[in-house]
């Protein structure tokens, strides 16, 4: 088991390197092989009609003067050693890990996700609460309750949760529980430090939309995987040896239905760690996927590397422990 | 100016992307689906507020007078906006909401008066005790700034922050990179030249003077008649050195206006307090009405257009328009339409046409185009009068100088749709030797779908003529570094018509026309002279407008200037930019300044 953490920790950090080198070239190498100057690429980042000096002296800054593999050399050093910059009196020290500081603001990188990291990770955690707890709920009883008007009516609303566009529902519910009734009126993230009722309040309609899509795509697989697992031989035998029904629903059945949610799960969380671009946008939330948003519409380069990075890692993370969990919930799945 | 306020404004709108497109239109469903109600109309109430007339709470009542004039203190007052600004920095930003929106925290030397209507573009002093005193011809500018003036705090402002805040906001592109540099162009420099106050630390720019505390001379390379505009820049507002960190700056602003920051954060938003010491007997115009005044970024343009429908928001910062499903919705709602004000942004949209691309480069060519687009299309293209009034003249109506005319007139302003424009063009097209018209590009920006609108109105038109018109679509990131803005890349790919929308940074007659008309002016790259008209005469009238100190005199030369470069029909003017602005209930002190084609901000108050 420690040698697969081990061998599965090494992997993470190799596919990380790999997607920072694609993200990297993407947007720093495809430019110049579509015949982009460095001149013009600093021309993005400078007020309209700049001086020469000042092309000059913001492609120097931003280090399009270098070799491609020196810049990209400067970036991954940045993260583990930290860099130094120049924009300002003094010499200003962009400490590990160091993303580099914005093309548009000339604003340290990293300090600006970390401020809103808790936004996305209260978002994504408030809502996957929901999301589990209702969709596997009602997976159950409807695998349970095959046929039953229960069953019909919740596959049907799953149905429409799995089909309706986020920014749709999101648009909907503010309408009419943020305008018209003022049921949550005027939303905005306050840190739950700050006042953790009125985090709650804020969050309760972006963490119920973005829960409604999720539950619903929960609750079909959780359906299908009961379904399949209570049909199995080992449940007619769990029964035949007179177990309480729900331990045999729920120890039996729903830990084996469990192992597809899990995987899924661990997928769907890591992606909405690395910002939930969508959901943030259409609530107005100031995390990670607004942040996301915000750079590629400015392509500012370092903030759009950053988040790459940051989204990789997340699902990476979120992919190995979901493969350290199956060890828990399924007896049949050992390492070696 | 190029970097124009109001194209970087516009450009904001722009951004906002895919994603909000995509939830633009959900929200017209959204919208249809669920009707938004308002809380009927407001009132008026008296009391000592702006220079201006009070005006009952109707459509359009913001451009006329000022609603709900009140001196009531106290409350928030929140601002939202769809995007981030460029900067919080008075040193680093250009975009015009910026502007309007800076003069609560700083005092630039000079500003415009806080007033509706016209008297909304006469300039007043701020940070100094009067205008500029101009000497040796326009090329040397004297102020005095008002005494005994201190930051929030509590330590003096003298002149030498005045003279710091132009160094570090001109000559620091590695740290500054946002505003313009008019200082950098219209200063003299350093010998070497001056490389700012970051890397040269052993003295600032010689042709800025200081000779005592509350004095402050600029030495100019040319005269400069409208150099009390160009002072009126947030540019010109006190920068203490000791506390300036460069491109950090941002994140602790030092307010010497009425209000100071309390907290800042990059992306997301700002909260401003009352400063307390700022004197209001040193400053006629500023007052402290609201307690606190809060500001969000990246609010979805609909949220930001519910919030003041509803109440929850005060002002749309960027004061670019509401998106169009709610304009959609507020405009066919009476009750709702009373609280909207169709304010003249200032900008013009025009088509360009190349001096150098042929046949327009033969200026009957130029002259069928005058005549045969048909601007009513262009208007219903754009989403009808409500954006945008037809223009015939280069100068828009808020500008200094501008003068009603029409050189090149069709019935109903309908082009070749109209028998007299289809005939003034074909003459025209014979005499340029194409009498069955001709084929060329229209360049436009690809994430402005406005604009693409109006291309394709155009296209319509000029097709009537036989004038075949390939509308080649760029990104506007791009549209003046690489493509339309750069005259070898227009040659090239004979673009002989390109897209353009125009504002100024000051409402004058050479803050508008200068980048766009003057020869002098045209660049390999970032070049908005896209026409490249280089007309010795146009050229000389410019020069000699912007020498003469006579105020008078200087704006009349503006208008000749107009109708001279409209001979030469190096652009067709389709429409004066109107952005309809919601002005919710609770808001007070409300109207439209010209100056900024927005709501004025410094005294908005709240209920």
């Amino acid at each position: 088991m420690g040698a697969y953490v081990i061998r599965r920790t090494l992997a993470a950090i190799l596919l990380l390197f790999v997607v920072s080198a694609i993200t990297f070239a993407i947007f720093f190498l495809v430019p110049r092989l579509a015949g982009e100057s460095s001149s013009q690429l600093a021309a993005q980042y400078v007020g309209r009609d700049p001086s020469p000096e000042a092309l000059a002296a913001v492609k120097k800054n931003l280090g399009f003067d270098q070799p491609l593999y020196t810049q990209y050399w400067q970036f991954i050093h940045g993260i583990f050693a930290g860099r130094t910059f120049h924009y300002g009196p003094d010499a200003s020290h962009c400490a590990v890990p160091c993303f580099g500081y914005s093309f548009k603001t000339h604003l340290p990188v990293w300090p600006q996700i970390t401020q809103r990291l808790p936004v996305t990770l209260s978002l994504a955690f408030g809502a996957a609460v929901i999301w589990v707890f209702t969709g596997v709920t009602i997976g159950v009883i409807s695998a349970l309750k095959r046929g039953s008007i229960f069953d019909r009516l919740s596959m049907g609303i799953a149905l429409a949760g799995v089909s309706l566009p986020i920014f749709f529902t999101a648009l909907v519910s503010l309408s009419l529980f943020s305008y018209k009734w003022a049921i949550f009126p005027n939303l905005h993230y306050v840190p739950l430090t700050q006042d953790p009722v009125a985090w709650a309040k804020n969050l309760v309609l972006p963490w119920v939309t973005l829960a409604f899509l999720y539950s619903a795509l929960y609750a079909r697989l959780t359906r299908a995987g009961m379904l399949e697992t209570m049909a199995e031989d080992y449940i007619r035998t769990a029964r035949a040896k007179g177990l309480n029904e729900r331990v045999v629903v729920v120890r039996h059945g729903l830990r084996a239905a469990l192992t597809p949610i899990v995987t899924i799960f661990g997928l769907d969380l890591g992606l909405l760690l690395g910002g939930a671009v969508l959901t943030e946008t259409a609530f107005s939330l100031p995390g990670v996927g607004q942040y996301a948003v915000q750079a590629i519409n400015e392509n500012d380069l370092p903030k759009i590397m950053a988040v790459t990075t940051l989204a990789a890692f997340f699902i990476v993370i979120a992919n190995l422990l979901v493969d350290i969990l199956y060890v828990v919930l399924d007896p049949r799945v050992r390492y070696s | 100016m190029p970097g124009s306020t109001k194209r970087v404004r516009r450009r904001t709108g722009g951004r906002r992307g895919k994603t909000a497109a995509i939830i633009a239109v959900a929200a017209t469903g959204a919208l249809v689906m669920t009707s938004c109600g308002s809380s009927g109309g407001s009132s008026t109430s008296s009391g000592a507020g702006p220079s201006g007339s009070s005006a009952k709470a109707e459509f359009n009542a913001g451009n006329k007078g000022i609603v709900n004039e009140s001196d009531h203190a106290g409350g928030t007052v929140t601002y939202q906006l769809s995007s981030t600004p460029d900067s919080m920095d008075p040193g680093n930003t250009y975009y015009a909401f910026m502007w309007d929106f800076s003069r609560l925290y700083t005092r630039a030397l000079t500003t415009f008066q806080p007033a509706p209507g016209q008297d909304g573009l006469k300039l007043v002093p701020d940070l100094a005790s009067g205008l500029g005193a101009p000497s040796d011809g326009g090329r040397t500018w004297t102020y005095h700034i008002r005494p005994d003036l201190k930051y929030s705090d509590g330590t003096p402002i003298t002149t030498a922050d005045v003279k710091y805040a132009v160094e570090r906001s001109n000559f620091a592109p590695e740290a500054l990179s946002n505003g313009p540099t008019y200082f950098h162009q219209y200063l003299q420099d350093n010998t070497p030249a001056y490389q700012g106050p970051y890397k040269d630390k052993t003295g600032g720019l010689n042709s800025i003077e200081t000779p005592d505390a509350t004095t402050i001379v600029f030495h100019l390379n040319q005269p400069f008649a409208d150099f009390d505009y160009l002072v009126s820049s947030p540019e010109t507002a006190p920068v203490p050195q000791a506390k300036d960190n460069g491109s950090d700056y941002v994140k602790n602003v030092v307010a010497s206006g009425s209000y100071m920051f309390a907290s800042y954060q990059d992306g997301v938003g700002a909260s401003l307090v009352k400063n307390p010491n700022w004197n209001p007997a040193s400053d006629p115009i500023r007052k402290q009405y609201p307690d606190r005044i809060n500001v969000q970024f990246n609010i979805a343009q609909t949220t930001v257009d519910n919030n003041l429908i509803a109440g929850n928001a005060t002002m749309d910062l960027a004061g670019a328009g509401m998106a169009a499903a709610t304009q959609a919705t507020v405009l066919g709602n009476p009750q709702q339409k009373a609280h909207v004000d169709d304010a003249v942004s200032g900008a013009l949209a025009y088509v360009a046409m190349s001096t150098n691309v042929a046949p327009l480069d033969n200026v009957h060519c130029r002259q069928a185009v005058e005549y045969a687009i048909d601007k009513q299309s262009v208007q219903t293209a754009t989403g009808g009068p409500i954006r945008g009034e037809i223009a015939s003249t280069i100068l828009p109506t808020s500008v200094s100088g501008y003068t009603p005319y029409n050189a090149y007139p069709t019935t109903d302003n309908k082009g070749a749709n109209s028998p007299d424009g289809l005939q003034k063009a074909k003459d025209q097209l014979a005499q340029c030797g194409h009498p069955d018209g001709f084929s060329t590009n229209l360049s436009a920006r690809s994430d402005r779908p406005n604009e693409v609108a109006i291309a394709q109105a155009v296209q319509a038109s000029l097709k009537q003529v036989g004038i075949n018109v390939n509308i080649q679509q760029y990104p506007s990131g791009k549209y003046f570094t690489d493509n339309a803005g750069a005259p070898a890349f227009v040659h090239a790919n004979d673009l002989g018509l390109m897209m353009m929308a125009w504002a100024p940074d000051w409402p004058t007659g050479y803050g508008f026309l200068e980048q766009i008309l003057d020869g002098n002016a045209i660049k390999a790259s970032g070049n908005s002279n896209l026409s490249e008209l280089n007309d010795p005469n146009v050229n000389q009238m410019l020069a000699a407008a912007i020498s003469n100190t006579d105020n008078a005199a200087r704006t009349a030369a503006w208008g000749d200037i107009d109708k001279a470069a409209m001979q030469q029909a190096p652009l067709v003017p389709l429409l004066y930019r109107l952005d309809p602005l919601y002005r919710p209930d609770a808001a007070t002190n409300v109207f439209v300044t010209p100056a900024y084609g927005m709501y004025d901000y410094l005294l908005v108050g709240t209920k």
